[in-house]
């Protein structure tokens, strides 16, 4: 097992390396740059042209992207040209990242939650009208893009109900910071407004979020229960005489989970992706929010750590999910 | 069974151990609640949607609205512009004089004074400060970096590159003398922008306010510039980047009238449909720019629209660099009596729009009222391309996609409408679309395009601010340098400019202005659209300015 994570380790940083070029290539082949949005129309050419080369953009492709690599692998990977001009990017990252994290963890929980008993329960009653309907919930939710859907929720529930905050993480309440993780942060200092507050901007970005995973999660549940409810060990568990809730947990279900696991991991990753267009519209200070901030100023420092960042996240959470195979599976450990 | 009892019991200890260590860490955390005095003294709180994230608190480094919006609130300036108006007043001087060679300004200051740290303030730290923006070094000289600076005034003490600047004297503690290397008609406005507003000489020294670096493709700023002192109605409480908010509180010692709000906090939203939706749910109680498409709607929906005088301008942009028949002044005035810009005007731009008769609004010094018009004649057109030999003429037509401006609301509409006009002229027009930061700026640099839709917002009541800043210098976007008259143009405007005369500043400024519309016709004057600002019926006491949010205080604004 040690062997195969660091063999999978291993791969992951060359993966890191070649696309850290492909993106720095990449982004610098993007029309415009930092100096038209930095100047915007106060710009005259003589100004473009000394910013330009105050900025070294200027210099050859490769003397500039050996200068980054050189100071990234020293954990350097430059200032914020943009989006906050002068803050190196690692700590726009991490002041943005709690923002995302405390997102799609709700939003993947919500889809977990609420997609695998469904998807469950959907199997074991085939063809009844709860099969049915959360079929047709389901095909609904994922052909709904995310910002529409981002868009209708807010336009409900905030502003012609007005239950539900509009946008942002939290209302200006003096809330104390610890972590950035706010709701971990109110639990922290027992301030249990900030908690309910954070809670509350939580709900529709998180629901929003949440659409595309739950749809697949609850399709893969379903239809991998289906596909294990008659295999040959269920059928000897009932003649054993096993209860139906032993054999539900601990044969069906359990087998079922292998694929689901896979998906799991891989909605979580996707949700980097989702979180960019969700964060927009809800104005949630996080990494999607950053990424969308940083294209449109051609912030090239940030976007390179924030889209290295999200492969190195993506491929994570593959290798865990790889690695919780064999909890879930004992013939993967064994292999 | 056993496995079972084994897996709850698994389970069980999971529990208790998440408990007890919430437990544990709840207890060990204070919250910091409460800590600023003016909070809950009855004045509320308004909460404003800003378009953007301030870059950095110390305006000396900024040059975004976002930073002046919230700096205009901390600081003040020797002099200001009185509330609602173009009209320069005095603001931490009292007074001022000036030499009549126009070289020597004498600022008589106000006395009682306090920076929010305590330092008192007095002509010393009128002099610290100019010292302070005059000795940039390194970094600190970057074009990014002091970008007010190095437009409008120039080099610094190191000598690499002139400066207007020459000098400040303290006469005695409550005056100051500052001098400058040549006349310049802007001089005393440029001191009433937030850049050159007075800071506290104590914080900025022991906050290593000028300790800027240079990092890769970036730079780095000092810890003073997230926590900037100055002697303002408001000072800066807290800045949550995590929460996009940016808290100030009222400044309790502030020499003039004390600000009504408690607490004014500055809520970032990039979206302006967000912004509106943010209002209509509660969460703010007012934003800027908001789109002329909303004025109706929202007064309808009991919200306050105010519209400021227009005080920027939509032109279009004549490219000389790439099209020879462009330089044909004959082919500049077709196309200018080709456009209906009155009809323009009355669709695409926004309520209380004018058509633009010149590159400066009439609150403008220096504003001409009998510069050559160009009513729309598209016959005339025809007439005068025949003339200059240039019957089928063809141009590369540049708009911008993916942005709107104030002065600008739908690039592609306006686009639209003048390249009608223009085709009805018998003008054949290749439309060229790049992304507003996807390369639209940048071809403009580049000179690449023959015509091209752009504005600007005034800084100041100054034709230099305008004409100047546009055709100042003969390498600019119209490419006027391809022309004779390019740099007879530039020195004309650099003579203007250093007139210490003022009358006859003004009379030579018209007389620019007549030139430039009869004779040189760089580009066609469009529009001034007034930049609105929204705010809940609740919301009084805000003086609205042309010269936009950085020139607008909440000091008089309250919530009822």
């Amino acid at each position: 097992m040690l062997r195969y994570t660091l063999r999978r380790l291993g791969q992951m940083t060359l993966v890191l390396l070649a696309l850290s070029l492909l993106i720095f290539v990449w982004l610098h082949a993007l029309p415009g740059g930092p100096v038209s949005a930095l100047l915007g129309e106060r710009a005259t050419p003589e100004a473009a042209r000394t910013l330009t080369s105050q900025l070294g953009l200027d210099q050859p492709l490769y003397v500039q992207y050996v200068r980054f690599l050189l100071s990234a692998l020293s954990g350097n990977f430059g200032a914020s040209i943009g989006v906050q001009p002068g803050i190196p990017v690692t700590q726009v990252f991490l002041e943005r990242f709690p923002a995302t994290v405390e997102l799609t963890v709700c939003a993947i929980t919500l889809a977990v939650a609420v997609g695998i008993p469904l998807g469950y329960v959907a199997a074991r009653r085939r063809g009844g009208l709860l099969d049915t309907l959360s079929i047709i919930g389901s095909l609904i939710s994922v052909a709904i893009p995310v910002f529409f859907l981002a868009f209708l929720l807010k336009y409900v529930f905030a502003v012609k109900l007005g239950v539900l905050p509009n946008s942002g993480r939290q209302d200006a309440i003096d809330a104390t910071r610890v972590t950035g993780f706010f709701v971990l942060d109110g639990i922290l200092t027992q301030e249990w407004d900030a908690v309910l507050n954070s809670l509350e901007h939580l709900v529709l970005p998180a629901i929003a979020l949440a659409a595309v995973p739950f749809s697949v999660i609850f399709r893969i549940t379903r239809a991998a229960v289906l596909d294990v409810q008659d295999e040959n060990y269920v059928r000897t568990a009932e003649s054993k005489g096993l209860t139906g809730a032993v054999i539900s947990r601990r044969h069906v279900l359990r087998n079922a989970m292998l694929p689901v696991a896979t998906t799991i991991g891989l909605q979580a990753g996707a949700l980097l992706a989702g979180a960019v267009l969700t964060e927009r519209v809800f104005n949630f200070p996080g990494i999607g929010d950053a990424l969308a901030l940083g294209f449109q100023q051609r912030d090239y420092p940030l976007l390179e750590l924030l889209i290295l960042v999200a492969a190195v996240v993506y491929m994570a959470i593959n290798l865990v999910v790889d690695l919780s195979y064999g909890m879930i599976d004992p013939r993967v450990r064994a292999g | 069974m056993v496995q079972a009892r084994t897996t709850r019991g698994r389970w069980l200890a999971a529990v208790c151990l998440v408990s007890v260590a919430s437990l544990v860490l709840t207890g060990c955390v204070q919250s910091q609640r409460g800590r600023h005095p003016a909070a809950g003294r009855g004045g509320g709180t308004l909460t404003f949607g800003l378009e953007g994230q301030p870059k950095v608190f110390d305006p000396f480094y900024a040059a975004d609205g976002p930073t002046f919006v919230v700096t205009h609130q901390l600081f003040n300036n020797l002099v200001t512009f009185k509330p609602g108006t173009t009209e320069l007043t005095g603001e931490l001087a009292s007074g001022y004089e000036i030499s009549p060679d126009g070289l020597s300004y004498t600022f008589h200051l106000r006395k009682g004074v306090t920076f929010t740290d305590g330092t008192g303030f007095d002509a010393t730290t009128v002099c610290k400060n100019f010292a302070r923006w005059y000795g940039q070094t390194g970094a600190g000289q970057a074009e990014a970096v002091s970008q007010y600076w190095v437009d409008n005034v120039g080099g610094f003490s190191d000598g690499k590159m002139p400066s207007l600047y020459s000098s400040c004297a303290v006469q005695d503690p409550s005056t100051a003398i500052v001098r400058v290397s040549r006349t310049s008609s802007q001089f005393l406005e440029l001191l009433a922008e937030a850049p050159f507003a007075i800071q506290s000489p104590t914080a900025m020294d022991a906050g290593h306010a000028n300790d800027v670096r240079r990092q890769g493709g970036s730079f780095t700023f000092p810890p003073y510039s997230s926590t900037p002192v100055g002697t303002g109605p408001f000072k800066l409480f807290r800045d949550d980047v995590t929460n996009k908010t940016i808290e100030l509180v009222r400044n309790d010692g502030y020499w003039g009238d004390k600000a009504k709000l408690d607490k004014l906090v500055f809520k970032v939203i990039g979206d302006e449909t967000v912004r509106k939706q943010e209002l209509q749910s509660g969460g703010i109680d007012g934003y800027d720019l908001p789109s002329p498409a909303d004025w109706a709607p929202l007064e309808t929906d009991g919200y306050q629209v105010l519209k400021r005088p227009a005080f920027d301008l939509l032109y279009l942009g004549l490219g000389q660099k790439n099209n020879p028949a462009l330089r044909e002044l004959k082919v500049r005035q077709a196309i200018a009596y080709a456009i209906n810009r009155r009809q323009l005007v009355k669709t695409q731009l926004p309520e209380g729009a004018l058509v633009a008769t010149q590159f400066q609004p009439s609150s403008v010094d220096g504003y001409a009222n009998d510069v050559r018009a160009y009513d729309y004649d598209p016959v005339k057109a025809r007439q005068l391309l025949a003339e200059a030999g240039k019957p089928n003429l063809t141009v590369n037509f540049y708009w911008p996609s993916e942005v709107t401006r104030p002065y600008m609301p739908s690039p592609h509409d306006i686009y639209t409408a003048i390249t009608n006009d223009l085709r009805a002229a018998g003008i054949t027009v290749n439309a060229v679309t790049r992304p507003w930061n996807g390369g639209y700026l940048a071809a403009l640099d580049q000179g690449s395009a023959d015509l091209f839709l752009l504005g600007w917002f005034g800084d100041i009541p100054v034709t230099a601010n305008w004409s100047g800043q546009f055709f100042g210098d003969p390498d600019n976007r119209f490419g006027t340098g391809n022309s004779p008259w390019g740099q007879q143009l530039a020195n004309m405007l650099r003579r203007a400019d250093a007139d210490p005369d003022p009358a006859r500043r003004t009379s030579d400024y018209q007389d620019i202005n007549r030139k430039i519309m009869a004779e040189y016709l760089p580009g066609v004057p469009l529009a001034h659209s007034p930049p609105a600002i929204v705010f809940k019926k609740n919301v009084t006491g805000f003086v609205p300015s042309p010269m936009t949010s950085s020139e607008e205080s909440y000091g008089p604004v309250s919530v009822s």
